[in-house]
């Protein structure tokens, strides 16, 4: 275990955390909350100052294996929920650090669940730190670092491959500096797709860009108490549409990039999203159809159900907890589905799905005909044996997590219900679930102890459960 | 640039290492999953797994986009094959890897029927370099420059030597020698010494001579070898093949050791001069008997390196003193631990192929720059030291930035040393009042900076 390089890249975390206080700063300072303005400075001074001191000491050997890679990325997301989390305690915002800790990690895991009784309360410097953490994590800070400064040079696959959501890692040219690179430009020309798009439908500045945060990232914190139920038709059409382009493959956005739209078009990932989406707006539709008085009144508020659940963003603009149960359950399938990999959303990924019922298919053929060849195909290329376990492995783990999960906040004597999609919201990184933790209400209420199970389940969604696993395992720490 | 190189065996993967971590855009094929991910996941790379005489997979790897070709699977049809589809598919720069001794005589027709822009050959290249050491016994390592007009010699500094314990700055009036001291390797750290560095024994110190001076200076600090006369060679394979022909044509007699006896009939047949015995290398006796102990030279040459390492061990041990040991590695990876064995020269095939390759790949990168005004030629490279540094050969050209300028009003970066001027057939060991001048060769020794013309010697 090679302690010294993991606290080289924890050293450029804390770098970063102070950085991104800047925004905040500038936020603080144009709506006149010139204290909470100097806050955010002082604090991003002091992590700079930190982080540049521990970067000062540079490690002799650069090389980073697996496991360290692990450790370090877990560590460094923890290390940042952590540092990012200080501001609401010290502001008093959200006294309690345990909540402060659930927001700010609900916020860079693009979680959005809330223990805040009623955001509008808050600073618009706060409020702007909490909608920038989703922006952060969506992508991953990690990768922004190595887009900017070569880490541990090759090593740094070791770091994106524990970051960066799905089964394999897309790298799309050779350099990872450069893969970086160009997976940061992509975020950023969607994230001005839309700032431009809601801001001719008219929408104010400060929700622009919040919510633009909140969509790309697929997180889902709204700045206003009805999320964004109170947002124009056009404007509700435009989060739609990110969010369902925030959900996929950005594989996808490179080929089309360069290009190649033929490849594009061919990725099967992308087809099934694609397909899930209109199959499951259209059962929404006819199922909730006698509640709204018109058919567009209700396919909008179906196709905004549909993406903001399967792309886990967790937006609402009405409140699907009074949707018959069909159309609450879909919405729960949707849940664990979740968007591509290779996207910001969470969830198992549909690309992960299509390589389990493809491996089960399999296993039934190989009863009828037990002597047959067979192998996974995905996007007409043989998928290894490897891969296939590993997405296999990867339900074991998500399912003992979500079991023991659920388990353990029972004892907080909610129905059964609200304990199952409380889990499902946090470890899938969606938001809101159902019942008493539906989208008109918030988690405030769980005890402590739910609320740091939670975070755990936050962090091993987003990080894709093996990082917090490594951290958990003995024989990670044993020298041999 | 953009590269791509067909075949992730251990010269493909020295490549895809060197090429990316000197900036290059690398792309790997091979048609195992497991050799293309062993690769990606330990180097900065991005792979593709398939046949790369595929037109479909060339392409999936970017070829007809890309600056250079490499191939370098284990079979040279394959190579020749995979050069040549994509020379169609992309009009890309090829160099392939052809081994088989059958090709040998064939190359220049190869390379002008397949377009190639370089023919690679690593067993030849080993073969040339272990001839060159038995051609000049004192020196542990020897490369060339001018054109074979200069050497850069590498030896060990012994206990007993009178460079034991002497200051650099004190070495011309001890040694009477123009020599310069160029680099010097202790304990794994490659140090370009300047006046008041002091040499110690078991250092590996590097000089730039001619032949002569070279020789000379080896009869003043007390390393005397004779000419070798003899030398026995354990293993038959290709290096040995090239090797026993370099040096039959050298008149140096030569006893070849192999185990499978068709390989042995057949290296008969192709050098009546040589003795070829029929036997396990491995075997004390069978050494012995065929004269170990009284050889001039031993190369140990089979497949396995481990017993490589074994049989120069003891060849080191039941030879005469002056006797010249050549040890071949062609896969282990310690090269700290294998340097400090008492194994005589060590022989890295892959490394020699990498440098080589790198030679071409920074003068390609050179004449793409040179269009924007590059001012001198650049001629020759090697890794030193296991990569830790470097020798580059310059020609300078007219424009050139340091030409003209007396070497001590020159702002040279650290690490940097110009170790010769060839200037007209004589060799100028530099000193503070030389100059450069159109026409001039010059030998620079680097470490840790990366060097592409000779304006970058000097401080930004």
């Amino acid at each position: 275990m090679n302690v010294k390089n993991i606290i080289y890249i924890l050293g450029f975390i804390i770098l970063f955390t102070g950085a991104f206080f800047l925004l905040p700063f500038i936020t603080g300072l144009i709506y006149s909350e010139t204290q909470i303005a100097l806050l955010y400075l002082g604090l991003g001074i002091l992590y700079m100052v930190i982080g540049g001191l521990i970067l000062h000491f540079r490690p002799k050997t650069r090389s980073l294996f697996s496991r360290e890679g692990a450790v370090a990325v877990a560590m460094g997301w923890i290390v940042m929920s952590l540092l990012g989390a200080i501001p609401f305690t010290i502001l008093g915002e959200i006294p309690n650090y345990i909540d402060a800790l659930f927001e700010t990690v609900s916020g860079f895991t693009t979680t959005g669940s809330s223990i805040l009784l009623n955001v509008e309360t808050l600073s618009h410097a706060s409020l702007f730190w909490r909608s920038f953490t989703h922006w952060v994590g969506g992508m991953g800070v990690l990768v922004l670092i190595m887009a900017v400064f070569p880490m541990m040079g090759g090593y740094d696959m070791n770091l994106m491959k524990m970051e960066s959501p799905g089964p394999s890692v897309a790298k799309f040219v050779p350099h990872i500096k450069d893969s970086a690179k160009i997976l940061y430009s992509l975020y950023f020309f969607i994230t001005m797709a839309q700032i431009i798009c809601l801001l001719i439908a008219r929408m104010p500045i400060f929700d622009t860009l919040c919510i633009t945060f909140g969509t790309v990232g697929t997180g889902g914190f709204g700045i206003r108490a009805d999320s964004c139920a109170s947002y124009t038709v056009a404007q509700q059409y435009i989060i739609s549409i990110f969010m369902i382009l925030s959900g996929v493959n950005y594989t996808a956005y490179f080929l089309i990039a360069s290009r190649k739209w033929k490849a594009s078009l061919k990725l099967e990932e992308v087809r099934w999203y694609l397909i899930i989406i209109a199959v499951s707006t259209a059962l929404i539709c006819l199922n909730i159809r006698p509640m709204f008085p018109d058919f567009e009144q209700t396919f909008r508020a179906s196709l905004f159900g549909v993406s903001t659940i399967i792309t886990t963003t967790g937006y609402a603009t009405v409140d699907f907890n009074l949707w018959p149960s069909f159309s609450k359950f879909i919405l729960c399938l949707l849940m664990v589905i979740g968007a591509c990999a290779g996207s910001t959303g969470g969830g198992l990924k549909v690309s992960r799905v299509l390589l389990l019922t493809r491996g089960l298919k399999n296993e039934l053929s190989l009863i009828v005909h037990p002597h047959e060849r067979r192998i996974v195909r995905m996007d007409n290329e043989k998928v290894e044996s490897a891969t296939i376990r590993n997405t296999q492995v990867y339900l074991t783990a998500y399912s003992l997590i979500l079991a023991l999960s659920i388990l353990i906040i029972s004892l907080d004597d909610f129905t059964f219900e609200t304990n199952v999609t409380a889990v499902l919201a946090t470890f899938n990184n969606i938001g809101p679930g159902l019942a008493e933790v539906g989208p008109t209400s918030n988690f405030s209420a769980y005890s402590p102890l739910s609320k740091i199970v939670m975070i755990f389940d936050m962090l091993a969604g987003r990080l894709e459960i093996f990082p917090l696993l490594i951290l958990l395992y003995r024989k990670t720490w044993k020298r041999h | 640039m953009e590269i791509v190189i067909a075949g992730c065996g251990k010269v493909g993967y020295t490549l895809a290492q060197q090429l990316s971590s000197e900036g290059h855009s690398v792309t790997v094929i091979d048609q195992s999953y497991a050799k293309v991910s062993a690769l990606t996941d330990n180097v900065d790379v991005i792979g593709v797994v398939g046949n790369c005489v595929s037109h479909k997979t060339l392409s999936q790897a970017g070829v007809p986009d890309a600056d250079l070709l490499i191939a370098v699977t284990g079979n040279d049809e394959k190579n020749l094959l995979c050069c040549s589809i994509g020379r169609k598919a992309g009009h890309v720069r090829t160099i392939a890897r052809v081994r088989d001794p059958l090709y040998n005589s064939e190359m220049a027709f190869l390379r002008r029927t397949f377009e190639l822009s370089d023919i690679i050959n690593p067993e030849l290249e080993a073969a040339q370099e272990i001839s060159r050491i038995f051609q000049f016994p004192a020196a542990i390592g020897v490369d060339t420059f001018a054109k074979g007009g200069v050497d850069l010699l590498s030896f060990q500094v012994a206990a007993s030597s009178i460079l034991n314990g002497l200051h650099l700055k004190d070495f011309r009036r001890q040694i009477h020698s123009h020599i310069l001291v160029c680099m010097v390797l202790r304990g794994g750290e490659v140090t370009i010494p300047d006046g008041n560095f002091c040499l110690q024994a078991g250092d590996l110190v590097s000089i730039i001579a001619d032949r002569s001076s070279a020789a000379a200076f080896f009869e003043k600090i007390g390393v005397v070898r004779s000419r070798i006369r003899n030398v026995m060679i354990a293993g038959g394979g290709k290096i040995s093949y090239y090797l026993v022909k370099d040096l039959l044509s050298s008149n140096i007699s030569t006893t070849i050791i192999e185990s499978d006896p068709a390989r042995c009939d057949e290296l008969t047949e192709l050098f009546p001069k040589a003795t070829v015995i029929l036997g396990d290398a491995t075997d004390q006796n069978l050494l012995l008997e065929e004269g170990l102990s009284s050889t001039d030279g031993f190369a140990a040459l089979t497949g396995i390196d481990e017993e490589n390492i074994l049989l120069s061990l003891y060849a080191n041990r039941m030879s005469s003193d002056t006797a010249k040991t050549v040890t071949k590695i062609g896969r282990l990876s310690f090269h700290s631990l294998i340097d400090n064995l008492d194994i005589g020269s060590v022989i890295y095939p892959q490394d020699l192929v990498a440098s080589h390759i790198i030679r071409f790949v920074r003068s390609l990168d050179l004449s793409m720059r040179r269009k924007s005004g590059c001012a001198s030629s650049f001629e020759t490279l090697y890794k030193l030291a296991g990569g830790k540094a470097e020798a580059l050969e310059f020609r300078i050209t007219e424009k050139s930035p340091v030409a003209g300028i007396p070497l001590s009003q020159m702002k040279i970066r650290p690490n940097v040393m110009i170790g010769c001027i060839y200037r007209h057939g004589t060799i100028i060991t530099p000193s503070g009042s030389d100059h450069l001048e159109e026409g001039d060769y010059v030998i620079v020794v680097a470490t840790g900076v990366r060097i592409l013309d000779i304006s970058d010697i000097l401080e930004a």
